[in-house]
């Protein structure tokens, strides 16, 4: 037997919030909710689910959630939701369910409110016929009913002023985001961070589109400050990150990757940060690591190199150098040359490396850079192995980054696959450098 | 670095991925400066997942170059259900060992083409000279 369920949503990011909830739904094995009902253009969605575990389960991690309700009724005024909630099949029995319990009256809005018009109050009493007998309790009820109203604005800036649609539902699960998530990661309040460092609010929706998993190892190889490390220890993953700047994932005295993992309370979720190329990788072969989160260098704010002489020539021999008879490359304080490398051939060995590391099923997801004005068409990086299960756009002004999810099928998937072609005709960094004219 | 990591660490050098010696590292136990985290509690259930993980002769070996040669050969095993009291006592001494032994200072090497890697400020610095990249 399955139940109605009304899942209230927030109007933001509107290109990852599908992909967020499917994600989210398939982590817990979900399968009754009809993604065919979902409408792009509403924050609301009403869903079948066979209990309020599952509810619970679906909802509690997301961000671009606001909560999961029963659902109880809807009309287009108070008149219409009062008979909708009285004349479905199953209202006697919700109406006795919960009729001992404590409980409150909330009101929520989308797109405008009532402007301080409706007596709240004579609103409540409206609601008589539901007979509960519990006591009303502002604090910590065991029951919240709430109110949601729907308002259409009048334009962009003026919010309007008269409910579209009313619905009805017992609160059964808070989003992450409506619980603190994104106040609790915000940038702003956070100990250590550079000019690199990921938005609290879509490094928590990546981790939910990549199915981070409680218990599981997360990598990302481009650690930097630890933006994707962060979000990942927060779904209680254990986080393995690396990057071949050593500055940026050292930190500074007190800001350091660790102090903010020490901040959120997710210490044990951090593993290691190591100074290394993840073109060069020291991670043993068969070491199984479940998820890949990362943003890698777009050729921006910093620059994509890996290990190697950019002129071989001017090395040769260098191996032989002694310093107080001691090989110079074995001391402590050598540092290491490193040469450019473009964005399509890092992202080909990211997908590789995917490919060989990651379990069936597991899933990579990536940031990429793309400059909107371009007539060609963007070319997204493909491995036979992995199936491209969403390519979810954050537009900017004149580029954009793309949100790549992969999911491994393993070597007898066949897909298409385009790794090691040299994708791109003009580095993005030139792109944008000239202001991309 | 944790003690953990030196469990997922084989020599970055990609020709040592043909010999069976680049995992695990050898620590210079001499040069090791290891400190303990306390703050980082004791969660059994963690830890078990972290077991699950581990290469048991990897520990032993590295253990070992630090000093510690108490490690059992084998793997311990816990029951799927409830833990014993023996268990737990096992479980703790690990979370020491894997989760709160941090090597803040020191150096590893690897045994097939002896390239040495520097643990620094507790970060530990995988990176390669060209003629090894």
């Amino acid at each position: 037997m399955v139940k109605k369920y009304l899942v209230f949503m927030v109007q933001v990011h509107l290109n990852f919030r599908l992909a967020e909830l499917e994600s989210l739904a398939d982590l817990h094995g979900i399968k009754t909710v009809d993604f065919a009902q979902y409408d792009r253009d509403s924050p609301f969605f009403i869903v079948e689910l066979e209990n309020d575990e599952q509810a619970k389960k679906w909802i509690s991690r997301s961000i671009l959630t606001r909560a999961i309700y029963e659902y109880w009724g809807q009309g287009k005024d108070y008149p219409q939701l009062h008979a909708s909630m009285q004349n479905d099949s199953e209202f006697q029995h919700r109406k006795q369910e919960h009729c001992n319990a404590s409980f409150k009256f909330e009101f929520e809005s989308f797109g405008g409110s009532s402007s301080g018009k409706l007596d709240r109050v004579a609103c409540i009493e409206s609601f008589q016929y539901l007979d509960f007998k519990g006591p009303i309790r502002m604090k910590n009820p065991q029951q919240i009913f709430t109110v949601i109203e729907e308002y259409e604005p009048l334009n962009d800036n003026e919010a309007g002023e008269t409910p579209l649609r009313v619905f009805f539902g017992r609160e059964v699960q808070r989003s992450d985001r409506f619980c603190g998530a994104l106040e609790k990661y915000d940038l702003k309040k956070r100990p250590y961070k550079g000019t690199t460092s990921f938005e609290a609010e879509l490094s928590l929706v990546s981790a939910n589109i990549a199915q981070v998993k409680p218990g599981t190892i997360m990598y990302d190889p481009f650690a930097g400050t630890g933006s994707f490390l962060t979000a990942g220890g927060h779904y209680q993953a254990m986080v393995i990150g690396s990057d071949i700047d050593g500055r940026m994932i050292r930190g500074k005295g007190n800001q350091t990757i660790k102090a903010n993992f020490k901040k959120y309370k997710d210490s044990l979720q951090f593993l290691d940060v190591l100074t290394m190329d993840f073109t060069h990788n020291a991670l043993r072969s068969d070491l199984l690591i479940d998820t890949i989160l990362c943003d890698p260098p777009y050729g921006i704010r910093e620059s994509i190199k890996v290990l190697g002489a950019k002129d071989p020539e001017r090395f040769a021999g260098k191996e032989n150098v002694e310093i107080d008879g001691q090989k110079a490359y074995l001391m402590r304080d050598y540092i290491p040359t490193k040469k450019p490398y473009s964005l399509d051939a890092l992202l080909d060995d990211l997908l590789h490396f995917a490919a060989a590391r990651l379990p069936l099923n597991g899933r990579l997801a990536f940031w990429m850079p793309v400059a909107n004005d371009e007539d060609i068409e963007t070319i997204i990086p493909l491995h036979s192995n992995l199936e491209l299960k969403y390519n979810c756009v954050q537009e900017f002004n004149k580029w954009s980054r793309r949100l790549l999810v992969y999911i491994n099928r393993g070597p007898n998937f066949n897909g298409p696959a385009n790794v090691g072609l040299g994708r791109s005709k003009e580095k993005f960094r030139d792109r944008y450098f000239n202001g991309f004219n | 670095m944790k003690f953990l990591t030196s469990n997922f660490l084989k020599c970055s050098v990609q020709d040592c991925d043909r010999s069976n010696d680049n995992f695990p590292l050898k620590f210079d136990g001499e040069k090791c400066q290891l400190e303990q985290d306390e703050g980082l509690e004791f969660n059994p259930e963690f830890l078990l997942r972290i077991i699950d993980r581990v290469d048991w002769p990897a520990i032993v070996s590295v253990a070992s170059d630090l000093g510690n040669t108490t490690l059992p050969p084998t793997k311990p095993e816990f029951a799927n259900e409830e833990l014993s009291e023996e268990d737990m006592i096992i479980l703790r001494d690990l979370h020491t060992l894997l989760i709160q032994t941090n090597i803040v200072e020191g150096q590893m090497m690897c045994r097939n083409c002896g390239h040495i890697y520097y643990i620094k400020n507790s970060i530990p610095n995988l990176l390669l000279p060209p003629h090894l990249a």
